[in-house]
């Protein structure tokens, strides 16, 4: 390493009353700069990995104009998740018609509790067969985005074989709306 | 006889070596960086478990921002260039209107009507801003959809290529304005694209958790 060298050269005699100035060492402790220096890269280490986009990939598939040509699903083996507004969830099993809609029509949430979505599906798909288990997801005209990216994601994490991306109905709108308008008077 | 003299020595070490290879990995760190450019329009996206990074190259990208106004930007990449050259011409054939190709190619993004393109793109870059701009019109229910023409002579320019088609929706639009989007894309049986999301951790105890463990691949 380079040092200056600081000691006086040659051995001058000072005169008696001159006093020794005291000797001041050039070596800085580096010690800080090398704190801020390892602070920095660990800010920029953490920031080039995290700001990398994911993307998740979605197959839409082709509108069938003949009622022949669509996918049936098995009623038993059908869940059918619905996203009202303010992150509501409903979902029911199989097929809705006025004389079971109330006992049927469920709310859950985005959560992992035990009244989430996750939990819903992971009890669906344990008592249904794989082959027919099938989960159709339709958005209300409410719900965000994000709503509807999550439910997607539901199905990633809980190895959804089959889901589709379904239009609402205009009775289940209206149960979505029914329902958060009994829990908004609550 | 007397005990030899061990010379003391100092507990202080030296940082300089240490100092410089800090800096060092500090500029390394700094030029590779790849800072997001400015956002002319703020888009908070939702996260989701998908691992895949988004794609970089010959990307279209639909902007829905949180009013579920809908905007189109393409890469910047010499490609990239020459076929927002070739969607201008088709655009200015198909539509009947007259605009710079090269203000066409050189905007970050384009959102307005076909009509309006003109005067849209004689607004200074800095000073378009997502929120004061109106959008490609792309609801069925409020006039023409004409965000299903863009992506027709979009779909024409890459006609022969590779396109990824890129979804960055915000956490806050309605699900109405997805559907358009998603509409539009059908009508031009452009059946297969990609929402940017951010990373989020698989929940543990999930049946893909339980794959990831296995170390299972993952069909995406």
């Amino acid at each position: 390493m380079a040092e200056l060298d600081t000691s006086s050269g040659g051995g001058h005699k000072k005169g008696p009353g001159v006093k020794k100035g005291k000797k001041l060492s050039t070596r800085v402790d580096l010690t800080p700069m090398v704190d801020l220096g390892f602070l920095l890269i660990t800010f920029f280490i953490f920031t080039t990995t995290m700001s990398q986009p994911t993307a998740m990939k979605l197959f839409l598939p082709k509108d069938a104009d003949k009622p022949e040509d669509q996918n049936k699903a098995k009623e038993s083996g059908a869940l059918t998740v619905l996203l009202g507004k303010d992150n509501h969830v409903f979902y029911y099993e199989g097929i809705l018609d006025n004389s079971n809609a109330s006992s049927k029509f469920k709310s859950a949430n985005f959560g992992n509790g035990d009244d989430g979505l996750r939990m819903e599906i992971m009890r669906k798909k344990a008592s249904t067969p794989d082959k027919d288990f099938v989960v159709v997801i339709k958005p209300g005209t409410e719900c965000t985005y994000k709503n509807v990216v999550d439910a997607l994601d539901e199905m990633t994490v809980n190895d959804v074989k089959r889901y589709a991306l379904v239009d609402i109905s205009d009775v289940e709108s209206k149960l979505i709306q029914l329902t958060e308008g009994a829990a908004a008077t609550k | 006889m007397g005990r030899p003299k061990i010379p003391r020595k100092s507990t202080a070490i030296d940082m300089t070596a240490m100092c410089d290879v800090a800096f060092l990995l500090l500029s390394f760190f700094i030029l590779t960086t790849k800072f997001k450019p400015a956002e002319a329009i703020a888009v908070t996206t939702p996260s989701s478990v998908a691992s895949k990074v988004a794609p970089d190259k010959d990307v279209v990208l639909v902007t829905i921002d949180p009013t579920g106004k809908v905007f189109l930007s393409m890469g910047d990449d010499k490609n990239d260039v020459a076929k927002k050259e070739a969607l201008a011409d088709a655009i200015m054939k198909s539509k009947g209107v007259t605009f710079d190709k090269q203000k066409f190619a050189k905007a970050h993004f384009w959102g307005c009507s076909f009509t309006q393109l003109p005067s849209y793109l004689n607004i200074p870059e800095e000073n378009r801003k997502g929120n004061a701009l109106a959008g490609i019109p792309a609801d069925s229910t409020k006039g023409a959809n004409e965000f299903a023409e863009w992506m027709s002579l979009i779909k024409d320019a890459y006609m022969g290529g590779h396109m990824n088609l890129l979804l960055k929706g915000d956490n806050a639009s309605k699900y109405p304005a997805f559907k358009s989007v998603i509409d539009a894309f059908k009508k031009n049986d452009l059946m297969k694209f990609q929402m940017v999301t951010n990373p989020e951790s698989i929940p543990t105890g999930t049946e893909l958790w339980k794959k990831t463990i296995k170390g299972e691949k993952r069909d995406e």
